[in-house]
């Protein structure tokens, strides 16, 4: 029972992870319909900003403020910048393009700073928390919280505030919205900004845990996939969800099917997500989108 | 009927102009395009005497890749089904022949029908599945297979050889003939590519072309014209995957080694980046796709040492800028207005 807690406990750390990754992909996919690759190197991107900032002497708070500010703006000059001439081609086109973000940001970034393996610090303190015999470490529970306010933030955001309901009305019908006054571009670009600034604060959490590197984000990025997949494209809360649940179901496999032990975790935890959504096509909690034909 | 059927696929994709590539050629071969086809040929017979070996081990590799990107370009440019998965069955393809050849000491000429062959079955099988599945998640769901993959071979290493991969050797000509391993592989790949592009060709331009198209455009529409969409869907998953299948087989014989980190995610997106370089929805695409994937990496080496990916990435985004329908949408493109031109100042 005690490993039991304790795999769920590590399961739910990893999971608020590939959460909060998930969540800027869904942020993405809502507001422009594009499913940005490059979303983990430019979270990789931001991090090691924060971390040739705090390099310079910066406090951490301070750095992450800075990293935040900047990782919104590059986000919102992206879209305005290198995804604005494709926006009209076919879908697969500006796949392509995220792609070519990816291996751009991806080679600079170890031509920047080198593929070494840097440390990267922890904002909260260190000593593990016990409770009965599980042990929950402070920076996992850290990282859980901050998720779940960046997600209480988005959906206050999107729910009560007149551009966020702009927004949502952009990316819903974009015709009809520019009808009523609302510059959809702009619109679109403020996703990309929101989704850069979620993905900079899934970096500055994922660090502490799995060190910074160039290559850091290829493997959390597939996780965050299968989470955004599970909870739903369509679903903010339901990403996040997903990602702890990815986390767990795959903490647990390992831990009790002997077969699977620790090589086969990711084809396990892939599998079950193809399951449900032979189940649910559009996911746990998505919604499926109707068209009219 | 098949007129009509034809005729709701151009108002389909008239309806959706720019969205998609139009309808598969339809076009009579004409005498200097068979010409020119021909030309093409033996320019390609006469390389092989032409180059050194690692040169002509890259062409040999680009052959290998168009007939994986004809495969997908089956499945994703024609049928509209996305796949990030291909790599998976680039993989099944190329074990299939190295255990076969290792372990059960088959002659290799056989390993490659039946790389396509057991291809075809599990993207069969595969497709049936995906079915429920479509965009977005159905891209998910092959990329799952192209995780999965390198891990599950890793897994049964009694056959597989476990992350060590399996080493062969390279065949050597047969009967006789005067020709180096290189040459013959290079040879050997160009049969198989033409074999399976006139098939890909034959397959396409008819009814059963029609019928992914309008699938593809308008699934319902389609389905109302008599079209068994499920059926055809899932059949166009497996010949894609047959043809991958192929190509991977072929890989193992080029190459003569396999493992299991070769096929990870990176190649199926790399053949995705190939089909979309080289144009969606086009039989000559998959080649300039094969020569982007093969060729452009080293360019961008040559071109600065220090960050050859950013130098890709580039690459990349300018591609898609200038010609967002692929090479081949762009020459097609080139090629109307050429000859709309000529024909505005000819004389009635």
């Amino acid at each position: 029972m005690e490993i039991f807690l304790q795999q769920v406990v590590s399961g739910l750390a990893t999971g608020g992870i590939y959460g909060s990754l998930a969540l800027s992909l869904v942020m993405i996919y809502q507001a422009t319909d594009v499913v940005n690759f490059a979303q983990g190197e430019m979270a990789m991107f931001s991090t090691y900003l924060a971390w040739s900032l705090m390099n310079h002497g910066l406090s951490y708070w301070l750095a992450f403020a800075l990293t935040v500010t900047v990782a919104f703006v590059g986000g919102l000059a992206i879209q305005r910048l290198i995804m604005r001439p494709v926006e009209n081609a076919p879908i697969l086109t500006i796949v392509i393009v995220t792609l070519g973000l990816l291996v751009i940001f991806n080679s600079v970034a170890g031509w920047i700073y080198s593929y070494i393996i840097q440390p990267f610090p922890s904002p909260f303190p260190t000593t593990a928390i016990r409770v009965g015999s599980v042990v929950f470490g402070p920076h996992d529970l850290g990282a859980i919280g901050v998720t779940l306010v960046l997600l209480i933030l988005l959906y206050a955001f999107f729910r009560f505030t007149s551009l966020g309901l702009a927004m949502r009305a952009a990316a819903q019908n974009p015709a009809s919205s520019r009808l009523v006054g609302i510059r959809v571009g702009w619109m679109l670009a403020l996703g990309w900004g929101l989704a850069a600034l979620v993905g900079a604060v899934a970096g500055m959490m994922v660090a502490p845990v799995i060190f910074l590197e160039p290559n850091m984000m290829s493997g959390i990025l597939i996780y965050a996939f299968a989470s955004a997949t599970l909870g739903g494209f369509t679903s903010p809360g339901g990403a996040v969800l997903g990602g702890f649940l990815v986390g767990v179901i795959e903490n647990l496999a390992g831990t009790y099917i002997s077969f699977i032990g620790t090589d086969l975790k990711l084809t396990v935890a892939l599998v079950l997500i193809i399951l449900v959504l032979l189940v649910k096509p559009s996911g746990l909690f998505g919604r499926a989108v109707v068209r009219r034909v | 009927m098949n007129s009509e059927i034809s005729e709701t696929v151009e108002a389909a994709s008239a309806g959706e102009v720019a969205a998609r590539v139009s309808a598969p050629p339809r076009v009579t071969p004409r005498a200097w395009e068979v010409a020119g086809l021909l030309a093409l040929i033996a320019g390609a017979c006469l390389l092989p005497f032409e180059l050194s070996g690692f040169r002509l081990f890259q062409f040999t590799q680009v052959f290998v890749y168009a007939i994986a990107l004809l495969g997908l370009n089956i499945l994703t440019g024609y049928n509209g089904q996305i796949s990030l998965g291909h790599g998976a069955f680039y993989g099944i393809g190329a074990y299939t022949a190295a255990i076969m050849i290792d372990r059960w000491g088959v002659p290799y000429g056989w390993t490659v029908p039946v790389a396509g062959v057991l291809c075809l079955v599990v993207g069969f099988l595969f497709g049936l599945p995906a079915l429920r599945l479509e965009g977005l998640y159905l891209a998910l769901a092959t990329f799952a297979l192209a995780l999965s993959v390198p891990q599950i071979l890793k897994h049964f290493d009694g056959w597989t050889g476990g992350s060590q991969g399996i080493v062969l050797s390279r065949p050597a000509a047969p009967l006789g003939l005067p020709l180096t391993a290189d040459q013959w592989l290079y040879f050997l790949s160009l049969g198989v590519l033409l074999v399976l592009f006139m098939l890909g060709w034959n397959l396409l331009r008819g009814r059963t072309g029609r019928a992914l198209v309008a699938i593809r455009d308008n699934p319902i529409a389609a389905e109302a014209m008599g079209v068994n969409a499920a059926l055809y869907k899932s059949l166009a998953f497996g010949v894609s995957a047959a043809y991958t299948g192929v190509a991977g087989a072929l890989s193992a014989l080029a190459i003569a080694f396999v493992a299991p980190d070769t096929f990870n995610v990176f190649l199926s997106i790399t053949f995705l980046v190939g089909i979309v370089i080289g144009g969606l929805a086009s039989i000559s695409g998959p080649i300039f796709g094969a020569l982007f994937i093969q060729f452009v990496p080293n360019y961008a080496q040559d071109i600065s040492k220090a960050a050859p990916w950013a130098i890709y990435g580039i690459f990349l985004i300018v591609f898609m800028y200038v010609m967002p329908y692929g090479v081949s949408g762009f020459l097609r493109l080139a090629w109307r207005r050429l000859t709309r031109a000529t024909a505005g100042t000819r004389p009635k």
